[in-house]
């Protein structure tokens, strides 16, 4: 075998994702090319919806905050071995949790309260989560299956809740809950700075992802954690609470969704409603593939698909794209991710190894 | 509540049990196919919502029912025959790419759907087997969709197929031994790719089912994990194509409870109603499956390959 370069590993880890990411754009343009659209138009707007602007930045910084959030829901599961794909049900739980809970303690206000509707929304989507992790460890359960039918029971509830008991009457055309109080929202970071609109919420997600990278990387249960998600045989063999640390990651993932759902109420939507359902919480199963579920690429990855989805009505205003033409888009790059992995270990192997002539001659001198 | 309004509500369960329940058999027997080989195809939820789209615009396009559900089963093949080459590829996992065709089939299907949305289709005709009586109620739960039979006959013919054919012993040898397959000179990835090809032509005809039968139209939120409950009805069938009939016509009758509660006048909430499939299946699941021994039937290399 050639012997492998210590740059090798790092420099396919960052020429893999974005070679697929490059396939999954040129299939999408010759995708809208077949349906009669301009690909370098479509690219073309494709950027320019994402990063060409102050505006178009604020808009894609605010889509990527809870990308951030809904990635980290599958990240973390899947550092400890797990493809959970929940996160849409935390989501809405979440939001759920933080709309819900002035109506059980109407007093709430200030930062206070806030960290309170923020905590019920996380605390509810890392209970359904775990829920998924807990019927996988106890009772064998596929968690994939479990938690994309839990998601499903979670929006059921959702919709049951906001058209029903919990509906403000005062919202005609659309069912929502009673928004939140004024002094419980989350605020824009600089409101009369080029940033715009954009709010806390991105300082939260970015936090948590280098919250997660560290604790991965640095400590003492992160890293028993991976040794869960590499072989859970030895984990269990060297004495490691597996069950503990497969709900843990479980829980600490579904309640960033939950965070999700939650801060979508608190910063953006102000009520509970079907807005919420945006299909954050399966755009967060992508950025966390094409992360490698690795917390600290998990940024960089949600901005731009954050921006991917900012750009969507773009393509719909100038070319007349479908709505679903990110979704298409999305869909093109998970595949090509998947694909990329089978080159993971091989993309510098093409070239010919160099052999040294004394190597040379040991391996002809060798009896076969 | 009367004698007669039992009565109805039991015509209206199980004539709603082979209504909704006929998508289930299908992405059932193509999961059970695919997984006999092997291999988990989660992605027949993005699968049944493709072919759905492209089996209402094929119908509507040419006219012919029949032309749409053959495109159905086709656009169905073709999504699955990706899965299956995708997963042939090394350190690609199943799961993983099975969550992937999820996405991309229901973004294809939104794109593509987009322009169908109003339009109406030539249906699946009914077959009358209810025209022995008089009451209007016992016709109509007895209306049943054309592909039901045919759903019903390629569970036997899978069952019999798997048992007691050449190619049924080499894909269950694929899903059994992988060893023994490649020993006797078979290409394991060859036949798993073909099973999942298959797999997703039958599901594909499930997707028929929903856009040109039951509810019969297309729209963006026509198939909200029907696809995935299938592929988990497998797991309590079984692997057995018969047991996949019946467990399709229970969660069909499980789906049909809610609208034919309402529909003598027992009210309550439509969304919670929607919730039973789900949270059934998971409770089967929770029954099913343990943690300590493997269950009986499940193909062995099922999730130990990769």
């Amino acid at each position: 075998m050639a012997k492998s370069h210590s740059w090798h590993a790092p420099a396919e880890a960052l020429l893999l994702p974005i070679g697929a990411l490059g396939a999954a754009l040129l299939a999408f343009g010759l995708f809208v090319w077949l349906g009669g659209t301009s690909p370098t138009a479509t690219w073309l707007l494709l950027f320019q919806g994402a990063f060409g602007d102050a505006f178009s930045w604020q808009n894609t910084l605010q889509r990527a905050a809870p990308l951030m959030l809904t990635a980290l829901a599958v990240a973390l599961p899947a550092r400890a071995g797990l493809t959970v794909i929940g996160g849409e049900g935390a989501l809405v739980l979440g939001a759920l949790g933080c709309a819900g809970l002035p109506y059980l303690l109407p007093h709430l206000s200030g930062l206070a309260g806030c960290a309170a509707v923020l905590l019920a929304g996380a605390l509810l989507g890392a209970l359904w989560v775990a829920l998924a992790g807990a019927l996988r460890q106890w009772r064998g359960v596929n968690e994939t299956i479990a938690s994309l039918l839990l998601s499903y029971i979670a929006i059921a509830v959702f919709k049951h809740l906001v058209e029903g008991p919990l509906r403000d009457p005062a919202s005609l055309n659309k069912p929502s809950t009673r928004p939140l109080a004024e002094s419980l929202r989350i605020g824009a970071i600089a409101p009369d700075s080029v940033l715009g609109d954009v709010h806390w919420g991105l300082v939260l997600g970015l936090a948590l992802c280098v919250a997660a990278g560290l604790w991965l990387s640095f400590t003492a249960s992160g890293f028993a954690l991976r040794v869960v998600g590499g072989n859970a045989r030895a984990a269990r063999l060297v004495g490691l609470p597996t069950d503990a640390l497969v709900v843990l990651a479980c829980a600490l993932g579904g309640g960033c969704a939950g965070l999700a759902g939650a801060v979508e109420v608190a910063a953006v939507h102000t009520a509970a409603n079907a807005s919420l359902m945006a299909g954050l919480g399966y755009t967060g199963i992508l950025v966390s593939f094409v992360a490698r579920h690795n917390p600290w690429a998990i940024p960089p990855v949600a901005l731009l698909f954050g921006g991917f989805a900012a750009a969507g009505s773009l393509l719909q205003r100038r070319l007349g794209l479908p709505d679903a033409s990110v979704l298409v888009l999305q869909g093109f790059a998970f595949v090509a991710i998947l694909a990329a992995e089978a080159l993971r270990g091989k993309l510098f192997a093409l070239s010919l190894p160099r052999i040294s002539p004394l190597r040379l001659a040991a391996v002809a001198g060798k009896p076969v | 509540m009367s004698v007669d309004a039992w009565f109805d509500l039991l015509l209206a369960i199980v004539g709603g049990a082979v209504r909704v329940g006929t998508p289930f058999l299908f992405v059932s027997l193509g999961e059970c196919l695919t997984e006999k080989s092997g291999r988990i195809n989660l992605g027949l939820e993005g699968v049944l919502v493709f072919s759905a789209m492209a089996g209402f615009g094929g119908a509507y396009l040419s006219g012919a029912v029949w032309l749409g559900v053959l495109l159905a089963g086709l656009s169905g093949a073709a999504l699955a025959m990706l899965h299956g080459l995708l997963c042939s590829l090394p350190r690609v996992s199943d799961i993983a790419t099975g969550i992937a065709l999820m996405l991309l089939g229901a973004g294809l299907a939104f794109y593509l759907g987009k322009p169908l949305i109003q339009p109406q289709a030539p249906q699946i005709p009914a077959l009358g087997l209810g025209a022995w009586s008089t009451s209007p109620g016992v016709q109509s739960a007895l209306a049943i969709n054309a592909l039901f039979p045919l759903g019903v006959l390629l569970a036997a013919l899978l069952s019999w197929g798997l048992a007691n054919t050449r190619w049924g012993l080499v894909l269950r040898m694929a899903g059994d031994s992988s060893d023994a397959a490649k020993a006797l000179g078979y290409s394991v990835n060859g036949v798993r790719i073909a099973a999942t090809t298959a797999g997703g032509f039958i599901a594909g005809l499930g997707g028929a089912s929903l856009s040109l039968y039951y509810p019969g139209s297309w729209n963006e939120g026509l198939s909200s994990g029907q696809g995935l409950i299938a592929v988990a009805l497998v797991i309590f069938a079984r692997w057995q194509p018969w047991r996949c009939l019946g467990a399709a016509l229970l969660f069909g009758g499980a789906g049909a409870v809610g609208p034919a509660l309402q529909s003598i006048g027992v009210g309550g909430s439509t969304h919670l109603f929607n919730a039973v499939p789900y949270v059934l299946t998971l409770v089967i699941l929770v029954m099913t499956c343990s943690p300590q021994r493997t269950i009986k039937g499940a193909p062995v290399e099922l999730g130990v390959s990769k």
